[in-house]
């Protein structure tokens, strides 16, 4: 193997780097940014670097200003630099193709739905992007043509366990036959197993791959950073560095109020970092005025540079856009039913449910709210004074580990070694925790015939059709609907159910989140759910804000809400970025009515 | 000694631990053919999701697919025949339909299992 020789970078997690370097981290964070200014700077350094984005919305080409796709492309404005695009989604239909395509017309229809529905989860996705990496990351020939490979992604460290586990292997890519669910993807695969066991271990070999965690400083996206790092940690990836991404420079918040509260807000989630976090090389990147978008922007997003404002960040950004108390008001007018938030961690769905709840109770409705996040303090103060409002919490961990634990338990226990091995890695999957949720969940939503049942979290359609089409579950209450149909239905039929049930997808007004809630709401159609309205949270447009840094934010925001007002959403509603959390009743009922006549 | 083949539903993953409880046929079963593969039996699994081919070019058992419907299976078959569908066979069954007799000892038999 090829050593290079160490080049000294300003940012830590570019300094003296190593061939592959893989940006981890939440949607909307700036991974793609961050990775395209890492490549520019790298190739100014006089490396030969191939950039790879697997980012669904990837905006590499338009940055560099050519269309770029699933070959790998010279970006002639920058010499040295070459790029490749990897649509997960699309390389996950192909895989989907070469398991449905051969007995298309041979078998029934809905045969076919069956099988494309099994491979419609997270875990197919990942896998299949999976593989596009191995030759990236085993490829000798590459070696030769690039420094530095760098990913604005990185797998999960259940993909990269999977691949690991030496008994799943023997099961699978021998007999093509095998027991865990996530390797199911990998039976289909044309890679061989060596290349596999190759792309893990230069993965794992820090002389070769070094892992950027990157966040934004807020409280819930360091929390998951964190399991990020000791997931990787655990595998055996020791060689990781955070990344702060778009810290709002203390110099803003003399002027400004709100400008002011995000920077205290931020200061306080810094030095409230998990302790792990803390004791990572860490770099911080501080906000920029200036769109992520040009080959300009992206030289100067890891350097220290005087922003420009333009000259319409001198006038306050007007936004046109209905609050939430428009759709509360449809709502209460039900008098009972079934209403989910869903999107993204970190969008603020338990805030808005807590809201919506703490809303509907004062207009003398009964309200069961339920909430999956452990830390749902907002609502602490308020429950003794509302008779009419009950709170449960659904804790995803608790229910994920009794699940396990159940699991593991009773149907493992005869289990072999290498069974029981299999088993648990399959317990581990993203999917195990989802169906231990809507376990909890199914236990509560029956009440919404006769109260309001307002939850922060909800199962994906896909999740819905599995259980729905191969569970127990449906087997159960088929059964027991011939005898007595008017009282069972499944959770499925609920959800799908308009009269009785609302869905609000909640998402930030950012390109990244905008487009997951978008395949969110795909996934929720497949399963025949229609959302119900959209809900912009923590707009900066929907805020007041004199800072030239904030303003130039809102009037990018624009474009998303628009975008979301006139492609996505049925209905929606905008709500503004508060000054500070909101916690208690009057300050959680004043965010269903903020920006009202706004 | 006779072939066993088990045509699985479209199973994300045939421990089971992706439905809403987890079938203990399937985890069962799972032990029950690794139990067979180690006394000679020949047994092969198919999952719908994953080798839908294989059922494809069985005409016995594309005719059973459309015939009852993905919703009708496990099929399994012995030496290419219907034997049972729409659940999953245990030990003694596999054993029997094998051919196979186990040895007097009862070696890698519990107790609860007629052989």
């Amino acid at each position: 193997m090829l050593l290079l020789k160490c080049i000294t970078m300003t940012m830590k997690f570019l300094d003296c780097p190593p061939r592959f370097l893989f940006f981890t981290g939440k949607g909307g964070v700036g991974k793609t940014s961050i990775a395209c200014s890492s490549a520019i700077d790298l190739t100014a350094a006089g490396r030969r670097v191939l950039l790879v984005s697997t980012d669904p919305a990837s905006n590499v080409g338009q940055v560099f200003g050519i269309s770029i796709g699933s070959q790998i492309t010279p970006i002639l404005t920058v010499p040295g630099l070459f790029a490749l695009e990897i649509d997960p989604q699309d390389a996950a239909a192909q895989y989907r193709e070469r398991i449905v395509g051969p007995v298309r017309g041979l078998l029934p229809q809905s045969v076919l739905s069956t099988i494309e529905e099994q491979l419609s989860g997270a875990c197919t996705t990942e896998i299949a992007a999976f593989d596009e990496f191995t030759s990236l990351l085993t490829d000798q020939a590459l070696y030769a043509d690039y420094d530095h490979i760098v990913f604005d992604t990185a797998p999960t460290g259940h993909t990269i366990r999977m691949l690991q586990l030496p008994g799943a292997w023997s099961g699978f890519l021998e007999e093509a036959k095998g027991d865990a669910s996530c390797l199911g993807p990998l039976a289909g695969l044309a890679k061989q197993r060596s290349k596999y066991k190759e792309a893990v271990e230069a993965l794992c070999d820090p002389m070769r791959t070094r892992m950027i965690l990157v966040s934004r400083a807020q409280q819930t996206a360091l929390r998951e950073v964190a399991r990020t790092f000791g997931e990787l940690m655990a595998i055996g990836i020791p060689q990781q560095y955070l990344v702060i991404n778009g810290l709002l420079a203390s110099s803003e918040s003399s002027a400004d109020a709100l400008a002011a509260a995000i920077t205290s807000r931020e200061q306080a989630a810094m030095s409230g970092m998990p302790e792990l976090l803390k004791a990572l090389p860490t770099d911080r990147i501080p906000l920029k005025a200036f769109n992520m978008v040009g080959l300009e922007a992206l030289r100067h997003l890891l350097s220290e540079t005087d922003a420009q404002y333009p000259a319409s960040v001198n006038k306050p950004v007007i936004l046109n856009a209905p609050a939430l108390s428009l759709l509360v008001d449809d709502i209460a007018a039900d008098g009972h039913g079934l209403v989910m938030f869903m999107g993204k961690g970190g969008v603020g769905k338990t805030t808005l449910a807590a809201a919506l709840a703490i809303e509907l109770a004062h207009r003398g409705l009964p309200v069961h709210l339920s909430t999956s996040d452990p830390a749902a303090h907002l609502i602490e103060t308020v429950t003794d004074t509302l008779e009419n409002l009950l709170v449960s919490r659904i804790d995803p961990q608790v229910e994920t580990e009794r699940y396990r634990r159940e699991v593991l338990d009773s149907k493992g226990a005869q289990l072999d070694g290498e069974g029981r091995a299999l088993l648990e890695e399959d317990l581990r999957s993203p999917c195990t925790e989802e169906i231990a949720v809507f376990q909890a969940f199914s236990r509560i939503i029956g009440e919404a015939d006769r109260k309001f049942v307002v939850m922060d979290t909800a199962p994906t359609g896909h999740t819905l059709l599995l259980l729905d089409a191969t569970g127990a579950y449906h087997r159960e209450f088929t059964r027991q609907a011939g005898r007595n149909a008017l009282y069972n239905v499944t959770p499925m039929m609920q959800m799908q159910d308009r009269k009785q049930t609302k869905v609000l997808i909640v998402t930030l007004a950012e390109t990244t989140p905008v487009l997951e809630a978008a395949t969110l709401q795909e996934d929720l159609r497949r399963a025949s759910i229609e959302p119900w309205a959209w809900i912009i949270n923590n707009s900066v447009a929907a805020a007041v804000t004199s800072s030239p840094l904030l303003r130039e934010r809102a009037m990018n925001e624009l474009a998303e809400i628009d975008a979301v007002a006139q492609q996505h959403a049925s209905r929606y509603a905008v709500v503004p970025l508060l000054k500070e959390e909101p916690v208690g009743d009057r300050a959680l009922r004043s965010l269903i009515y903020a920006n009202d006549g706004g | 000694m006779k072939g066993i083949q088990v045509f699985d539903p479209a199973l994300c993953c045939s421990t089971g631990v992706c439905g809403t409880d987890v079938d203990q046929s399937l985890v069962n079963f799972a032990a029950d053919v690794d139990w067979a593969k180690q006394n000679g039996i020949v047994i092969e699994r198919f999952n719908l999701a994953k080798e839908p081919l294989s059922f494809a070019e069985n005409p016995v058992v594309k005719c059973f697919l459309e015939e009852a419907g993905h919703e009708a299976l496990p099929l399994i078959l012995v030496d290419g025949k219907v034997i049972v569908a729409g659940r999953y066979p245990n030990r003694s069954e596999l054993a029997r339909w094998a051919g196979y007799t186990p040895p007097s000892e009862s070696k890698g038999c519990s107790g609860k299992c007629c052989c």
